[in-house]
């Protein structure tokens, strides 16, 4: 039991403490491609630390939905990167939910911001409301079937269960090819769930381009630091995510405080490199108009279904 | 337990016979009325729960004078899990009926009103219980009657006594097709006793088996609102009173799943081919994605939840689909699973759907209007009937840790579990059946996320919304029932399948409770905990404890909370609610990304100042999706019957002793071929 708390309140702490640094060293690389110096890579937690300081202006036409979904969204998507291995794959909460249960966790958070967009009663809100409805209902088949492509390749949905099996096995699967088209379709729907380029951009306030930045828009102080730091989360989410499934090496397999150790520095190092992937590729695309995002997302759900008929093909 | 069954049917009796007794006393009408509801389905849901834990059918007979009907009930694991869904359903609604009725007074009269709605629920727990054919066929025709007759309340608009004619028609040609199985069920038993059905004389040879199959879905599928035959749905539901929508929606059509459970896993005691599944299964997934993206263009509430009827019984249909799949593969665990989520959808989808129809009708009762456009800002106004329907729309959102999310969770692991089934095009039609449900989720979360924002947050949108009061406190009991049942089925499933279990244990053969179930209940892990694992109570708490996490980050960071009110900046000018989003504006990317589906039409037509082409004095929008059944399926079929109608007029003279000619013609046709 104490061991079981030790360790969620060490995956909590983990979580909380890298997805700022994730998103800052996102920053960072865009910056230094685009030939800035750009801020340091621990901005994001002085800006954290400032909203939580900063006295939050509400609407007067909202609801009690507005102040509660900071919360609710916080919350959840914690609640789902408990879910997801990081630094050990001997998860306490395997149990609590697979992947699905995952996938709807994070749906959560969706559902009540959509809701707090609308809320305010301005343009911006709805707007962003609206096109995250869209987004959203696109991203989940894909990254649903993506899934299943890896649970059939590991005879489990449970998160941990396929990082510890896949681990085991030192990363040797036998025939690749579903896992590296459920790969692809996993990280362009990463890229959608997170609101990055080339789906959404996060560093824009252009009414015509935002998404998840429009249903922000209305708040402030410390609702809005709640939130910046659940996008943060949610990014680390999927990057864990991808980063342990695919690439399970040197996660800690066993509960000693050295395999522990290993496990941490090799996580940060991972995600780090992912980021620093999502940050190319924010530098190389430009973003896709809204009607596009259709097409790209579209491809994520072949490749996942082509993931599935190559395991079922190459079994047979 | 038939101490019981007389309670109950005493109850109704009573709710059927004091408001026709008690005349010019609509107050004490509605009060008797509904208080006896009260006490019969009461004794319902005793009579369920004891049904549920009892190990042997309890049944009675009576015999009648009518050749060929005994009424016969039988009480087994699977009509008493329906009882259970009926009696919790009506019990909500009727406590919902003492204050709903008297918005309703001056359109009928509370004492019509009050005695239909206790005979149709009566029957409705017949139908169910009923053991014996031409009783089964009998009750059922009557329940469809008199949910028309509930149907046409209102029945001074044209629009009502359409919708009524629409639903009559659509309902006796779904009773046809099931007369026509049962008939055919009675030749090869000899009786119309459903034992006999089970186990008969001369076993039905294969081709018979397959049209009985064909003929009970279409029959009951009209009745669930299968799509095609969904057409229905849209037009009743909204105009019937919203406590009988919230009855016709949550449990009537559920009468229909029943129907195909008994006949399919009882009657041909699950011996099936696998098509017979991947039809079920086929009909469910279609019938889920487009109900759910018809019910994305509604703008009128409940004909909104009307859609997410159809694309909640094609959910169902999965489950209760892959279920018969598996079992004709002789999977039986795995089929006992597929019908196990099935049914917690049902009871489910039965809560939720009749929350958010009370709820539709608190809004009606307070606004007067079903437009969603004119809804907004809600919540502050009605915060009870507000939370409560969000609980309804998270719950059909499926979210964690709601009731819809562990059955939909449910239905998902008996679609993953394909993997074990020998045939490739199965294993591969299963996980995509999976993504269709993903996608069918997410837009029902969008849907609802649009209904419950348009109409209840932002400001006003109209005078009505603007003077919109709470309703009355029976309609908020009546809502805040099913609202904490939607919760406590969600965080509680390892009280909810154990139950199911006694229901599916005797239709597939085997018990799965201890298969499903693992740490002592607190997890769902169907098969084994390496496959799958979810714990709703876990994941609750973990929500409640990081959500004060967060909260505690931001006292311990941020310090005492001091808000500061202002108002939404609306660059530099007042916001009105016309600026605002609305449910049109919402689902528009939807409607552009779908179009191969909606094929819809837009009409703009502008009027421009006479003084220049840059200023609009006058603007029309208007916007239709192409119903694409009525217009490529119902209208030829109409017209067909019409022009069909029309050749036959020759032999209706008007004559009698024409009309006795043909009688005795037929008279001698019939002997001759008796002979």
């Amino acid at each position: 039991m104490l061991q079981l708390i030790i360790l969620l309140v060490a995956q909590t702490t983990v979580l909380l403490a890298v997805s700022p640094f994730l998103v800052g060293l996102i920053r960072k690389v865009k910056a230094r491609l685009q030939l800035r110096r750009g801020a340091s890579l621990f901005q994001p937690y002085a800006d954290l630390a400032k909203l939580f300081h900063k006295q939050p202006v509400i609407s007067t036409t909202t609801s009690w939905i507005f102040t509660a979904t900071p919360y609710i969204v916080f919350a959840s998507i914690l609640t789902a990167g408990l879910l997801v291995p990081t630094f050990t794959s001997q998860m306490p909460m395997n149990f609590a939910g697979n992947i699905i249960a995952l996938v709807y966790l994070l749906a959560v958070g969706t559902f009540f911001l959509i809701l707090a967009g609308l809320d305010a009663g301005s343009v911006f809100g709805g707007m962003g409301s609206s096109r995250e409805a869209i987004v959203a209902s696109l991203t989940e088949p894909a990254m649903m079937l993506a899934i299943f492509a890896i649970a059939l390749t590991n005879g489990s949905t449970n998160v941990s269960t396929i990082v510890h099996k896949t681990a085991l096995l030192e990363g040797i699967v036998t025939d690749p090819s579903p896992h590296l088209m459920a790969l692809a379709a996993l990280f362009i729907v990463a890229l959608a769930e997170t609101g990055r380029v080339p789906v959404d951009n996060p560093a824009t306030h252009l009414e015509l381009t935002m998404i998840h930045e429009a249903m922000l828009l209305e708040y402030s102080g410390r609702y809005l630091a709640l939130l910046e730091w659940a996008a943060g989360l949610k990014l680390a989410v999927f990057l864990s995510l991808i980063a342990n499934v695919f690439a399970p090496w040197g996660i800690a397999t066993t509960v000693t405080p050295a395999a522990m150790g290993i496990g941490l520095l090799v996580y940060v190092m991972k995600t780090a490199t992912l980021a620093v992937v999502i940050g190319i590729i924010e530098c190389m695309f430009a973003k896709l108009r809204l009607f596009r995002v259709t097409d790209l997302l579209g491809v994520a759900f072949i490749l996942a279904l082509l993931g599935l008929l190559f395991f079922y093909i190459l079994r047979s | 337990m038939l101490n019981l069954l007389w309670i109950l049917l005493g109850g109704y009796g009573a709710g059927i016979l004091l408001p026709i007794c008690l005349r010019e006393r609509p107050e004490s009408q509605r009060l008797a009325t509904s208080v006896a509801a009260i006490l019969a389905t009461s004794a319902g849901i005793v009579l369920g729960l004891l049904g549920l834990m009892s190990s042997e059918p309890v049944t009675a007979s009576f015999s009648s004078t009518i050749p060929l009907l005994t009424v016969a009930i039988r009480l087994d694991p699977l009509s008493a899990f329906f009882v259970l869904t009926i009696s919790l359903v009506g019990l909500a609604t009727s406590i919902y009926a003492i204050g709903y009725l008297r918005h309703l007074e001056r359109l009928a009269s509370t004492a019509t009103l009050g005695a239909l709605f206790n005979a149709y629920l009566l029957c409705m727990t017949f139908v169910v219980l009923a053991d014996n054919g031409f009783f089964f066929l009998l009750i059922w025709e009557l329940m469809s009657l008199l949910s028309y007759f509930l149907v046409v309340t209102e029945h001074e608009k044209a629009e009502v006594r359409y919708a009524g004619l629409f639903y009559v028609i659509m309902t006796h040609i779904g009773t046809a097709f099931i007369v026509v199985a049962f008939l055919i069920f009675f030749q090869s038993a000899g009786s119309f006793s459903f034992e006999a059905f089970r186990h008969p004389e001369r076993p039905l040879p294969e081709g018979m088996r397959t049209l009985v199959f064909l003929l009970m879905l279409i029959g009951f599928g009209t009745k669930a609102g299968i799509v095609p035959l969904h057409v229905w749905l849209p037009y009743a539901h909204p105009v019937a009173p919203s406590h009988v929508s919230a009855v016709m929606s949550g449990v009537m059509i559920k009468t229909a799943i029943y129907g195909l459970i008994r006949v399919y896993f009882d009657f041909f005691g699950g011996q099936f081919p696998w098509w017979w599944g991947f039809v079920v299964l086929f009909l469910g997934a279609t019938s889920a994605l487009l109900g759910v993206m018809y019910a994305l263009m509604e703008h009128d509430l409940k004909r909104l939840l009307a859609f997410h009827s159809v694309e909640n019984i094609g959910i169902i249909l999965l489950g209760i689909g892959a279920g018969m799949i598996f079992q004709s593969y002789g999977l039986k665990s795995l089929a006992a699973l597929g019908v196990l989520a099935g049914l917690y959808h049902t009871i489910n989808h039965a809560l939720f759907k009749a929350l958010l129809f009370l709820g539709a009708g608190s809004l009606l009762y307070a606004t007067h209007t079903r437009n969603m456009e004119e809804y907004g800002g809600l919540l502050r106004r009605m915060p009870w009937t507000g939370g409560f329907f969000l609980i309804g729309a998270v719950s059909i959102s499926a979210l964690p840790p709601t009731n819809g999310f562990v059955s939909e969770w449910l239905v998902f692991q008996s679609l993953f579990l394909s993997f074990q089934i020998p045939t490739v095009f199965l294993k591969l039609m299963l996980p995509i059946a999976a993504t269709i449900l993903a996608l069918t989720g997410v837009l029902a979360l969008a849907c609802f996320a649009k209904a419950f924002g348009i109409a209840f947050l932002a400001q006003p949108r109209s005078t009505h919304a603007r003077h919109a009061e709470e309703v009355p406190i029976p309609m908020r009991i009546g809502m805040g029932i099913l609202a904490t049942l939607c919760v406590a089925l969600g965080i509680a499933p390892m009280v909810v399948v154990p139950l199911l279990d006694r229901v599916v244990a005797p239709l597939t053969g085997i018990s799965i409770t201890s298969k499903v179930l693992a740490i002592d209940g607190w997890a769902l892990a169907p098969v084994n905990v390496e496959f799958s694992s979810l714990s709703t109570p876990a994941l609750a708490l973990m929500l409640v404890v990081l959500a004060m996490l967060g909260l505690g980050l931001a006292v311990a960071l941020g310090g005492r909370l001091q808000k500061r009110h202002s108002k939404t900046w609306g660059c530099g000018i007042n916001l009105t609610p016309r600026m605002e989003y609305t449910a049109t504006g919402f689902v528009q990317p939807i409607k552009r990304v779908f179009s191969t589906i909606y094929q819809p039409t837009v009409k703009l037509e502008t009027e421009f100042l006479a003084e220049s082409r840059y200023f609009a004095k006058r603007r029309h929008f208007e916007f239709h999706i192409e119903p694409i059944f009525e217009k490529y399926l119902y209208e030829p079929l109409v017209a067909f019957f019409a022009t069909l109608a029309d050749r036959l007029k020759v032999i209706q003279a008007g004559g009698l002793h024409l009309y006795l000619t043909y009688i005795f013609v037929t008279l001698i046709a019939l002997l001759l071929l008796a002979v």
